[in-house]
């Protein structure tokens, strides 16, 4: 079992009935597994910052809900966060924030054991899929015997990693909710804010009791030479390297349990703190007075991994013997054959606009050869920064500034600067590249699919609709399968006044579901090729390029100059016809079904 | 068993059945009595982008990643990516490729080569290299998509795991549709 759907079982077996959360990598199994329990509410809301004010309404309501989110996402959610701290959950309330370190599928690599320390909520940390089920559970445990939001940090080597789960029957659930008033403790007005401000800080003092003698806070004595200090996955690459040493396992990274810090350093000559991103322990352990030796021979960025860890305590360096004659390409992720966010960038990318972009699937298009994507912040940037930069540029930017948003992204954090680029009005272009689903992180519904998390039929978004009433009187809907509209529609628009939007609307290539047409993959006549490469352009992983003399047939040249030939992979196609439309000479034709 | 920790590394392109392979080798070791633990990263490498998923078994295993020169057995589902993960292999290390090739961005753009001799190349450091043809063994199986289960043949031959342990996994790991068809390819893999 993976580490998310490990902790999706626990919430289960614990009795967990409501979860609500943004897909985001990698956390999305979490919600995505927890949803197909029996008897469970599970929804996609349309950010986190929604999710976390959706499980604050249920927790109030006396419901143990679970709250789910990459780290970024934690972000968006922070504002709610800061407060909850202070109003305490009633029922249940863990929010899990999946961390990123090495940035596998993100845009920082933030450590989000920060947040706990900022906002003031516990957090636990489970170092594998075993732990990630038991410490859910636990998670839940404290939120309601202390009456506190509980963090429960993963990370993507946990969360995707799989190793053994011992399964448990579910405990009998009992409903527990009802409309309780309880305004002095709810209404955070200043008032009363500044009273529970107080009970904050005596239920943090309460909570550094509890981990003195929580069972998941260890000490393992083996070898007292040297002594580790560690937590989540960073005690699995630890043991592996050194299972020899002796071990204090932090299961709750925040607050610290002193006492057994103090007893372990008492125990053990040398110290090392072993903690990816920041030295979030190793500083607070400094602070008591213990020395300790951490970040001054560990790296601050990326991923650890059993190598790094033996190497880095143990002082080797890390040489490989390996010394290839050759050099090997890189393999980047790329947009998939048939996919409608090709023929768009494609279009955008000969503009010579500034393309304001954000974050999905097409934010690969920066690359060559599209090159069609020029910056990329954060969920719902595209849209703020092209206004901003289109009212900074004044005249300069006239017709030269785009911003490119998908649409479960736009939903997330873009109607809120549509709005802004309506009411203060820019010279923008605003484009929704709507694939008709979240397809970055695997496929997801939300509201412009007009489907829930748990296949239930709902009102769909209107996109147009919705752009109108936010005062945005230029809507336009395109094909991006169809260049020439693609590009006569975004020049048209970028000569009007005023800020305007267009919906490219083509399904993601991997949604089969809403692909009507039969499939009619695409072939090159040799005979026909000229070897211009224009084809190429499109970056299109079905078309390669060939030379000449590397093809086992015998072509004639049409040109003096020409060198090889494109070739399309008729496995791989998905007949989307961009290449055709972009053919000056006929080369391309479908493969016909009597082969 | 002893105390040793095993690592086997399966490498290749999103979209060629490498997470499924893993489960099941992971599967296969978990049912031959084993602690296994495998990892890999989903997310961004989905579209077509190199994918390596590491599988680690033995009495009590920690850490889900093996570190660098410490792999037993590279099995590559796609040549160049051999060379991309050839340091993380023991210096005895065994090596399964398998013989297709398929092109990066910059090398369909015409603006890298894909890399000749690649057998050669990892002949220079290794001994032990067996070289198969995946799509080849699935066509002959019946399913062109069972090539990665063809694969799976190949490295079960390097086990010491009884064939009946990997026939229950893979009867648990298909629709009964699929899995005679996995099955042959398997099977296939074993006589490669």
């Amino acid at each position: 079992m993976s580490g998310n759907e490990a902790i999706a079982r626990g919430a289960y077996e614990y009795g967990v009935t409501f979860a609500s959360a943004y897909p985001g990598t990698p956390s999305t199994e979490i919600t995505e597994e927890f949803s197909k329990y029996e008897g469970v509410y599970a929804e996609w809301s349309p950010n986190e910052k929604v999710a976390l004010e959706v499980g604050i309404g249920a927790a109030i309501a006396g419901a143990k809900a679970m709250v789910v989110m990459k780290h970024v996402g934690v972000n968006v959610a922070a504002d709610p966060l800061f407060t909850v701290s202070y109003t305490g959950t009633n029922g249940g309330l863990v929010i899990i924030t999946a961390d990123d370190p090495s940035l596998h599928s993100s845009q920082n690599e933030q450590d989000n054991r920060n947040y706990a320390r900022f906002a003031k909520i516990p957090m636990i940390e489970p170092a594998d899929s075993q732990e990630a089920k038991e410490y859910i559970k636990l998670a839940f445990q404290i939120s309601e015997q202390f009456d506190t939001p509980v963090f429960l940090r993963s990370t993507t080597r946990v969360s995707h990693s799989k190793s053994v789960v011992e399964l448990e029957d579910p405990v009998p659930r009992e409903d527990k909710t009802a409309i309780q008033h309880n305004r002095d403790k709810y209404v955070m007005v200043p008032a009363k804010a500044r009273v529970r401000r107080v009970e904050v800080e005596k239920r943090m003092e309460k909570l550094r009791e509890f981990g003195e003698t929580f069972p998941e806070n260890r000490i393992e004595l083996n070898d007292r030479d040297v002594g580790i200090i560690t937590s989540g996955m960073c005690y699995n690459y630890t043991k592996d390297a050194f299972p020899q040493y002796s071990y204090l396992k932090l299961g709750m990274v925040h607050p610290l349990p002193v006492k057994l810090i103090r007893e372990f350093a008492s125990k053990v000559k040398k110290i090392y703190v072993v903690e990816e991103l920041d030295p979030f322990l190793e500083e607070q352990i400094k602070a008591m007075g213990i020395e300790v030796t951490g970040k001054e021979l560990f790296p601050y960025t990326g991923e650890f991994d059993p190598g790094l860890v033996e190497n880095t305590i143990s002082g080797n360096s890390l040489n490989t013997l390996i010394d290839l004659p050759v050099s090997v390409p890189p393999r980047p992720p790329n947009l998939c054959p048939g996919c409608p966010h090709r023929g768009l960038f494609y279009v955008l990318g000969k503009l010579g606009a500034f393309i304001s972009g954000d974050i999905g699937c097409y934010t690969l298009s920066f690359m060559k050869p599209l090159e069609g994507l020029d910056s990329c912040i954060c969920m719902g940037a595209s849209i703020g920064m092209a206004h901003g930069m289109s009212h900074a540029l004044k005249d300069k930017g006239k017709g030269k500034v785009i911003g490119v948003i998908g649409d479960s992204t736009f939903i997330h954090s873009g109607i809120t600067p549509l709005l802004n680029a309506a009411y203060n009005q820019s010279n923008v272009v605003i484009v929704i590249g709507d694939n008709r689903t979240t397809a970055m992180t695997g496929m997801q519904d939300h509201p412009a699919t007009g489907v829930t998390l748990q296949g239930k039929k709902t009102k769909e978004l209107d996109f147009p609709a919705l752009a109108s009433a936010l005062g945005i009187e230029s809507v336009r809907v395109i094909d991006p399968f169809n260049l020439d509209e693609t590009r006569t529609v975004m020049k048209e628009e970028l000569a009007k006044d005023g800020p305007s939007l267009v919906i490219s609307r083509g399904p993601c290539a991997l949604l089969q579901s809403k692909r009507a047409e039969k499939i009619i993959p695409l072939r090159i006549d040799p005979d026909k090729c000229t070897g211009c490469k224009l084809c190429l352009r499109l970056g299109c992983p079905a078309i390669s390029w060939k030379k000449l003399e590397d093809l086992e047939m015998n072509i004639e040249k049409k040109t003096k100059k020409q060198e090889g030939i494109a070739i399309i992979d008729s496995s791989l196609c998905n007949g989307c016809s961009l290449c055709d439309q972009l053919c000056n000479f006929e080369a391309i034709e479908e493969v016909r079904e009597d082969g | 068993m002893d105390n040793t920790t095993h690592s086997i590394l399966l490498a290749g392109v999103g979209g060629q059945g490498i997470l499924r392979a893993s489960d099941i080798l992971s599967l296969v070791m978990i049912e031959a009595g084993y602690d296994a633990r495998k990892s890999e990263v989903h997310g961004m490498a989905q579209r077509g982008g190199s994918v390596t998923s590491h599988v680690r078994y033995g009495k009590k295993v920690y850490s889900p990643i093996a570190k660098k020169g410490d792999v037993d057995i590279l099995v590559s589902f796609e040549k160049l990516e051999t060379l991309r993960y050839l340091d993380f292999l023991k210096p005895e290390g065994k090596v399964i490729i398998n013989d297709e090739e398929i092109y990066p961005p910059s090398v369909n753009l015409g603006e890298a080569e894909y890399p000749e001799n690649v057998v050669d190349s990892v002949k220079t450091y290794f001994k032990d290299i067996k070289v198969v043809n995946a799509s080849e063994m699935a066509s002959k199986a019946g399913n062109i998509r069972t090539g990665n289960t063809a694969i799976l043949g190949v490295l079960s031959l390097y086990l010491d795991i009884g064939t009946d342990l990997w026939e229950i996994v893979l009867r648990k790991s298909f629709p009964e549709k699929v899995f005679q068809q996995n099955l042959n390819a398997f099977n296939s893999g074993r006589n490669a």
